[in-house]
């Protein structure tokens, strides 16, 4: 479902988002995972990034701007590095109203599926109201949390948690909830 | 001349004084599940006699599952057949107990079974107390098709096992869980249900929608779980008979998860999630709106019943960690009951009343455990990288819960373990499986 279109990839070396580390998942590292191939595309890895040229595309957003954020252990309040993101990923909003947003909340794996589930749900709408604070009209926000049920990094290490407790905000046209 | 020959000893004075209910027995022959029990009960059960031809079979199977229910709790050894001085051929009262205390065998069962050209199926049994040379109790017969053959044999296990431990059983239960394939980045989760040793594995959904932690009716008849089928977490009640699900009719915009019923079956208390709040809801669908039971800005979720209903246990980091509450069953006040270290999660009323269990994190690691409903003599039964979501077995004795190993190739398994910690054992699934929920005792 968080697969969007990657037209218009082209190797520019902007820089990825201020939360995307190193590609330490490559290709065929535990599988495609649906939700995971969004972000890293094909050749990503190595010396070469690539980012999406065309502004106004979701690709941009994902790689350019950068489409999650990270939390702390069991926060959910918005650090410096967060709220710059989510400061541009309102802006690309406000740029392209004909998209709508989902905005995925996810912990790592610490923690009991529950409490995981609402601590996700926290973490979606710190995001959301974030967006909200810096002009996105709510009507095209939703929130889901996926507690601890998605993870994109798969080792047991906080290498891997700290990827792993993050806000996704997944960017998809027409369709108002 | 009654002997009373209790298989264990001390220690339990010490953790946890049960009620006097579960101490008192009329039988000489008696184990204390309580107690901690270190040396099994040895038991000796010569196949069934097979009454007719047709039956010749399934007197093996049925003898078979008996036993392995026994020895499957800990309590109990099995004599192997080999060191048996003389066989039982005929289902008799009379019983030559010498030679069965020569072999050392506290306990004797024997057993016929016969089968109708319909395949109904008819299984007789008796116990006897070797060293009391009597019989425990009256002899007693089950009767089914042949369909239902293990049940009809966890029923001869489950009398055998409440007889001598005075509790009600728990053999003839089933467990409802998640089974899960692929890899950890992409899991695949379907519903399943099984017998509670494995048997009879049937899927209920399909796979397409992640679905999370089933909940069995107090009648064993329904399961609550939840499942992302619109793309978000909604509670959804599935008829385990028809495999019919219906969503359960709360705010389609706010997520709705960690589901249970209520002792009378229809109520149910579950969590709402909207705005980054997460709280406790009560419903009984048909009769009204959700009505909300807690209100502060903290996380509440996983609520439990306790069995009459009175009161509600949950979890809520309004301390600042995840701890465990008691309220009213309507809301109000809610006291806490867990101050220990770490962090506290998923409570779970026993069905007897008389303790909570729990999922506690503590020092990166995870553990089962066991408190008092006030909170006090907490003892912890598990330790692993990653133990979660305790379950009762319905005589409120043995819990189960999900384990899951670290790291890539992490993965999670059904274990079961007893009140004092012991007897801890996988629970056969096919592949993956993680939130388990007991049955009730079936009727």
């Amino acid at each position: 479902m968080t697969h969007l279109g990657k037209a218009l990839m082209l190797t520019v070396a902007l820089g990825l988002g201020a939360c995307t580390s190193a590609d330490r998942f490559g290709p065929g590292a535990g599988g495609a995972g649906a939700g995971a191939g969004g972000l890293y595309g094909p050749g990503a890895g190595g010396d070469i990034s690539q980012s999406a040229l065309d502004p106004a595309s979701p690709a941009y957003f994902q790689e350019t701007i950068g489409d999650r954020v990270l939390f702390l252990v069991d926060q959910s309040s918005l650090t410096g590095e967060a709220q710059a993101t989510l400061a541009q990923q309102a802006q690309w909003l406000q740029r392209n109203p004909e998209y709508t947003a989902i905005i995925e909340g996810h912990a790592d794996e610490q923690g009991t599926r529950e409490y995981n589930l609402a601590l996700g749900e926290r973490r979606a709408n710190a995001a959301r109201d974030y967006l909200v604070s810096q002009g996105v009209s709510a009507g095209r926000l939703r929130t889901v949390s996926y507690g601890k049920e998605r993870p994109i990094e798969i080792c047991s290490d906080e290498a891997c948690y700290r990827q792993n407790r993050r806000a996704v905000t997944v960017v998809a046209s027409g369709l108002t909830s | 001349m009654k002997l009373i020959r209790l298989l264990t000893l001390a220690l339990a004075a010490l953790t946890l004084a049960l009620p006097a209910a579960a101490q008192q027995g009329d039988g000489p022959l008696r184990i204390e599940i309580t107690e901690g029990v270190i040396e099994p009960l040895p038991f000796a059960i010569p196949t069934f006699e097979a009454e007719n031809e047709a039956a010749q079979e399934w007197a093996q199977r049925i003898t078979q599952v008996v036993a392995d229910d026994l020895t499957g709790t800990g309590l109990f050894r099995q004599i192997p057949r080999d060191a048996f001085i003389e066989n039982v051929t005929e289902f008799s009262p009379n019983v030559q107990y010498a030679n069965w205390k020569a072999i050392n065998a506290q306990a004797l069962i024997t057993g016929a079974v016969s089968v109708t050209p319909d395949g109904q199926l008819n299984v007789k049994f008796r116990l006897f107390d070797v060293f009391s040379e009597r019989p425990l109790g009256d002899g007693l017969q089950f009767g089914g098709t042949t369909n239902s053959w293990r049940r009809i044999a966890h029923k001869v296990a489950d009398a055998v096992y409440s007889r001598i431990t005075g509790e009600s059983g728990y053999f003839d239960s089933r467990v409802v869980f998640v089974s899960e394939r692929g890899p950890k980045n992409d899991r695949l989760k379907r519903l399943a249900v099984m017998d509670y040793d494995g048997a009879n594995l049937q899927y209920l959904t399909d796979g397409a929608d992640l679905v999370l932690a089933p909940r069995f009716s107090p009648d064993g008849e329904r399961v609550l779980y939840t499942s992302y089928e619109t793309g978000f977490p909604q509670i959804y009640e599935l008829n385990v008979g028809t495999v019919t699900r219906t969503p359960l009719p709360v705010p389609a915009e706010a997520m709705s998860f960690a589901p249970r019923y209520a002792p009378d079956g229809r109520t149910i208390i579950f969590s709402l999630a909207q705005g980054g709040n997460t709280d406790i809801y009560r419903l009984r669908p048909g009769a009204g709106q959700p009505e909300r039971l807690t209100t502060a800005p903290s996380i509440e979720t996983a609520p439990s019943f306790s069995p009459d209903g009175s009161q509600i246990v949950f979890e809520s980091d309004r301390s600042g960690t995840p701890q465990l509450y008691v309220m009213p069953a309507s809301g109000g006040e809610a006291q806490r009951i867990s101050f220990g270290p770490g962090r506290y999660g998923t409570p779970v009323w026993s069905p007897r009343g008389d303790l909570i269990a729990f999922t506690k994190q503590n020092a990166g690691r995870f553990h089962i455990g066991v408190m008092r409903t006030d909170g006090s003599e907490e003892r912890l039964l598990t330790a692993s990288f990653l133990d979660e979501g305790p379950t009762w077995a319905p005589n409120g004795r043995v819990l189960m819960f999900t384990r899951e190993t670290a790291g890539a190739a992490g993965e999670p398994a059904l274990y079961s373990v007893d009140i004092s910690g012991r007897n801890l054992r996988r629970v056969p699934t096919d592949g993956a499986a993680s939130d388990p929920a007991w049955s009730p005792l079936l009727p």
